[in-house]
């Protein structure tokens, strides 16, 4: 698999991003990677979007990384993104802090990190740049756009935002918006950075990270990306560092998994990304106040929605939903409730299914063309 | 082109009297079997729904569109005549609210296509009769402990169904096997195809 890591400056200071809230920002540089080839009419190119503390690296194992990337499993020659029949993109979203601008990034203006300089962004300004990239590399039409929870959120932007610009969308495990309570879970996270002394108004870079308040939040996420069951059978009530002369030591394994989640997550996420990416998940609405059903409908792309039944944060009836809305607009939608017990981390887990599903399905839109 | 002479009898049936290019919605599609004969053989725009998601994959290795889910809540969904024809092939002897869904599939498709194994078939009659047993045909093959099953009817009860109901029969025809039975249906035939309409 021919594997190419490479930036892009999209837009200039002179030349700046104009963004959903009003603001602007520029320059804008975007990290992003590629795997396979594209091929010489340019139409074998798919789109994957990452989830929220995602990055570009999608795909292989370089040496300088202990994991694979975050989609190995499915991307990957012979593997559902064939990469001997398709060219894979993967970018870093706007906001984010593995190499495309983000408010760790430096501001021009200042030489200084933005910190809460930075602008509101939104999933459909992730969208803007990821469809600015495309057009750079010259591809007028992606075979698909595909993601799993953000990733899949910003697949229906990509659906309603640019629906000649792409023949199929696979969206996994993502709501067209919202709920209260996945909003609650982000506020929560939130807070506990903006708690932490050491976040001091977003400015930070050159002193202590908030690294109490940024690991407090992933420990929350993570909560929400199992299911009981999956914590069950991964952790029961198993104990650790027995006799330890700390009373509030993490004596279950739960807790030792939790805390060594959150830390291991500081070394690699910036706090102020937190809040600005997990706001524009928030505040996203596909459909921006209109029926979901509107907003599809007439477009010609086919496309494929896939949820887990064990998973409670992007719950199935959320992907029913968006299903639903297909229906009602008349697009081409396939939809399979995979059955798993490992809930909203299924999307990186149930490999198999997923592989075989994806894997037809982006056959058919290939033979379609 | 596939060799029609090959396709399972219900299947050609419902293939010979459906119009090209139309569009079909299939309820309880199973492995999409139906769906790809319709949609190769005369281009029906096809989709389907299921609840059993290995029949999902199967349905998706074939290139289908096909909807995870049961069928007494997926029509609600469609808008009125969505479909020209919505159908229900060996699907209603395991539909919980017949009546709800047979309205609602007059509501989605135009014309609503039924398929159904007939209980009073001689051979099962002579089963029930002298063996004293619960049925297992061409057509109901399954032990009394093993179908899925949860209705046993008659093309008679399904006439008188459709009449209490108010759909009109537009077309029947009454499968033996590979051959059509054209007298003495509910005696003779073990499958009966139905293309309803509602009246008024």
């Amino acid at each position: 698999m021919k594997i190419e890591e490479n930036k892009a400056i999209l837009w200039t200071g002179d030349n700046p991003l104009e963004l959903e809230s009003g603001g602007s920002i520029g320059p804008v540089e975007v990290s992003y990677e590629t795997y396979g080839n594209l091929n010489e009419d340019k139409s074998n190119a798919v789109l994957v979007l990452h989830a929220f503390s995602g990055s570009a690296y999608a795909a292989g194992h370089k040496k300088k990384e202990d994991k694979p990337g975050w989609w190995d499993s499915i991307i990957g020659a012979k593997k559902a993104f064939d990469t001997d029949k398709y060219f894979v993109i993967c970018s870093n979203v706007l906001g984010g802090c593995s190499g495309t601008t983000g408010p760790s990034s430096i501001d021009p203006r200042t030489d200084k990190p933005y910190g809460l300089n930075f602008p509101s962004i939104t999933i459909n300004d992730m969208v803007e740049v990821q469809k600015r990239l495309v057009d750079n590399l010259g591809i007028k039409r992606l075979l698909s756009v595909s993601g799993g929870s953000m990733g899949g959120m910003q697949a229906l932007a990509w659906m309603v935002k640019y629906p000649d610009s792409i023949n199929s969308a696979i969206v996994i495990a993502a709501s067209h918006r919202h709920s209260p309570q996945q909003i609650a879970f982000h506020e929560v996270g939130r807070q506990a950075i903006m708690a932490d002394p050491d976040w001091n108004g977003g400015n930070y870079y050159d002193k202590s990270v908030p690294a109490k308040g940024l690991a407090i939040a992933r420990m929350v996420g993570h909560i929400t990306y199992m299911s009981e069951q999956s914590m069950e059978e991964k952790f029961g009530r198993q104990r650790k560092d027995k006799g330890q002369p700390f009373k509030f030591n993490a004596d279950f394994e739960v807790e030792h998994y939790l805390r060594y989640r959150g830390d291991s997550f500081v070394k690699r996420f910036d706090a102020n990304s937190y809040l600005y990416i997990s706001k524009a998940m928030d505040q996203f609405d596909a459909s921006k106040g209109k029926t979901l059903e509107s907003a599809l409908k007439g477009h010609k792309y086919k496309t494929m929605v896939i949820s887990f039944n064990s998973d409670w944060l992007y719950p199935s009836h959320h992907s029913k939903e968006i299903v639903k809305a297909c229906k009602r607009a008349g697009v081409d939608v396939t939809y399979c409730d995979i059955d798993s017990k490992y809930g909203h981390d299924a999307f990186l887990l149930e490999t198999e299914d997923q592989e075989h599903l994806i894997k037809h399905f982006l056959d058919k839109v290939r033979k379609d063309l | 082109m596939r060799d029609w002479s090959k396709i399972k009898p219900d299947h050609r049936a419902i293939l010979e009297n459906v119009d090209a290019r139309s569009s079909a919605l299939d309820l309880g599609c199973g492995s999409g079997e139906l769906m790809e004969i319709l949609s190769e053989e005369k281009s029906v725009k096809v989709q389907g729904i299921e609840i059993d998601e290995k029949e999902i994959r199967r349905c998706v290795a074939k290139g289908l569109s096909v909807f995870h889910g049961d069928i007494d809540t997926g029509l609600s969904e469609f808008s009125d005549s969505a479909f020209d024809y919505v159908i229900l092939n060996q699907t209603i002897q395991q539909v919980k609210n017949i009546a709800t869904v047979m309205s609602e599939a007059a509501r989605v498709g135009r014309t609503v296509i039924v398929g159904i194994p007939n209980f009073a078939h001689y051979i099962a009659r002579l089963q029930l009769f002298f063996l004293g047993s619960a049925p297992v045909t061409r057509s109901l093959p399954y032990k009394w402990d093993e179908t899925p099953n949860i209705r046993s009817l008659s093309l008679k009860d399904f006439r008188e169904f459709c009449a209490e109901q108010g759909f009109r029969i537009d077309k029947e025809f009454f499968l033996s096997g590979k051959r059509r039975a054209a007298v003495l249906p509910n005696l003779l035939a073990d499958t009966g195809i139905f293309f309803l309409s509602k009246r008024g």
